[in-house]
């Protein structure tokens, strides 16, 4: 599916890619040229060096390849999961997994990518773990 | 020169120096370099006015090489500034080499200094300030503990594909201990045991604090020329046999495999002009920012297979009176870690290849590789290092 952000949108490809974060869509690149899928969003294609990427919308679904607990004090905000997720269209992205306590992730873990929105920041794309899987 | 590989010994390093290794209060970045470049300088038998040639790089002043050559007062026909992190000392050599051999340069100076321990603009000024200077809006926004997380990750990875174990990792932290404790620049030296490791704060799991490199200040200079040049000079001349450099990616999130570092290309590269293999090499200077580190670049680099290094570091192999010296000046885990760390590891291999070792001395050592990391896993540049013999 290709995105429906319009091509005027102001900025380049990482201010389209926010945009649509920030209205609630997650979305990452396919390349025209050599139909592989690209994440994070670039200008050009890192397999192929085409410039025919599109903005599609991932099935939002992935596998949590590896795994860090960033050890907080309480009042720095507690311990905070760090994740790389590989999604199944075949990209990476660093993420974190939320719902679960930070030391419970674990490699393997299938998770559902969820946009987050944030007062005062822009939207972040997090994950929740797909019980029973 | 049709192929780049002929310039295996074509440059030799004639001079070193270390300064300030640990805590310098009251210096500045500046004058840790300038005190190990003139050291380097005399330590070579040349003058400060001898060198046309100046390679150095800096975590904080993107314009580096100016101040310094102003500094210094030289006028160099040469200038590499190339900042690919900590393996850039190192990444340094064969363009170097190449100016050498090409005329354009008789003495090239490679320089570094840093008070990141003592300096009022620390290391987390210098970290938030990254976020602007050096955007990475995939993965600022997870607030990973960088560079530290990065590691980490590669290491809960190598942990979970091979079965690596914390015990296997604190190996690592062990031996650079038991090497530092040789050597009187070691800036840690009290006694470490595996438990104590194991037992240590967790920063990012899998990694403890004593997974992790020290932070400290420390300078560190060489001087590279022409190797029928080196032979007049006072010092025993240690020959480049061979140097590759390799980035695949900036970020971790960007990294292919966590488990397969650009080292198999810089290595592979230097091995292939140096015409060497890893059963020739007599000692080690593995670039550990973190444990995993030694780990990942014993298997790119072709000392085991993937995946055995866990295995490979047990039971004391690559301490003192192991079957593999690597690291013997105690490492970037408890000799010194300024920010970037690549020189010292060169340096301490043309300090062994020279015999000035002390306790620390591999007896007969004729090779040795440097291997310089940089970033989070990012760049790789690795040195092989020969005396006469070996030419």
């Amino acid at each position: 599916m290709t995105s429906p952000i319009s091509p005027d949108a102001a900025g380049g490809i990482t201010a389209r890619h926010q945009a649509a974060l920030n209205a609630g869509r997650f979305l990452i690149q396919r390349c025209g040229g050599c139909q592989q899928h690209v994440y994070y969003p670039r200008e050009l294609c890192p397999h192929c060096g085409s410039g025919d990427l599109a903005l599609v919308a991932p099935a939002g679904t992935g596998t949590v390849y590896s795994v860090t607990t960033v050890r907080r004090k309480p009042e720095a905000g507690g311990d905070l999961n760090v994740s790389l997720v590989d999604l199944d269209e075949g990209v990476r992205l660093m993420s974190r997994v939320e719902g679960v306590p930070a030391s419970d992730v674990r490699i393997g873990q299938r998770v559902q990518a969820r946009v987050l929105q944030r007062e005062g920041a822009d939207a972040l794309v997090v994950f929740d773990a797909v019980q029973g899987a | 020169m049709s192929d780049w590989k002929q310039l295996r010994g074509k440059a030799a390093i004639a001079g070193v120096a270390t300064f300030g290794c640990g805590e310098a209060p009251g210096y500045t970045d500046m004058e840790l370099l300038a005190i190990s470049a003139r050291q380097a300088v005399a330590d070579a038998g040349l003058k400060m006015s001898d060198i046309d040639g100046l390679c150095t790089a800096s975590a904080g002043a993107t314009m580096w090489a100016m101040p310094v050559v102003e500094h210094l007062g030289i006028r160099p026909s040469y200038i590499d500034s190339t900042m690919v992190g900590g393996s850039s000392f190192i990444a340094h050599l064969l363009p170097a080499m190449h100016a050498l051999e090409s005329g354009q340069c008789n003495a090239v100076l490679v320089c570094y200094g840093s008070t990141q321990r003592t300096a009022t603009f620390g290391r987390k000024e210098v970290g938030l300030s990254r976020r602007f200077l050096d955007p990475q809006p995939y993965e600022h926004p997870y607030e990973p503990m960088m560079p530290l997380s990065a590691y980490a990750l590669a290491a809960a990875r190598h942990m979970h594909q091979y079965g690596t174990t914390r015990r296997q990792l604190a190996e690592v932290a062990v031996a650079a201990r038991q090497w530092a404790q040789k050597n009187p620049e070691a800036f840690m030296r009290d006694p470490l045991t595996i438990d104590d490791v194991l037992k240590a704060r967790m920063v990012s799991d899998p990694l403890s604090v004593r997974d992790a490199c020290l932070v400290t200040d420390g300078g560190g200079a060489y001087v590279l020329v022409r190797a029928d040049r080196a032979k007049d000079l006072p010092r025993k001349p240690v020959y480049v046999l061979g140097n590759g450099t390799a980035v695949w990616n900036r970020q971790i999130s960007s990294m292919h495999d966590l488990t397969v570092t650009a080292a198999k290309d810089s290595g592979a590269a230097a091995y292939a002009m140096a015409g060497l293999a890893p059963k020739d090499i007599d000692v080690l200077e593995l670039y550990d920012a973190f444990t995993i580190n030694v780990l990942l670049f014993l298997e790119d680099l072709g000392f085991c297979k993937k995946g055995e290094a866990g295995a490979f570091v047990e039971n004391g192999a690559i301490a003192p009176g192991g079957r593999l010296p690597v690291n013997t000046n105690g490492g970037g885990l408890s000799c010194v870690h300024p920010g970037m760390y690549g020189i010292f590891a060169l340096i301490e291999g043309v300090r062994q290849l020279r015999g000035e070792c002390g306790e620390r001395q591999i007896a007969g050592a004729k090779t040795a590789l440097a291997h310089g990391n940089g970033g989070t896993l990012s760049s790789q540049s690795t040195a092989i290092l020969g005396l006469a013999e070996t030419l």
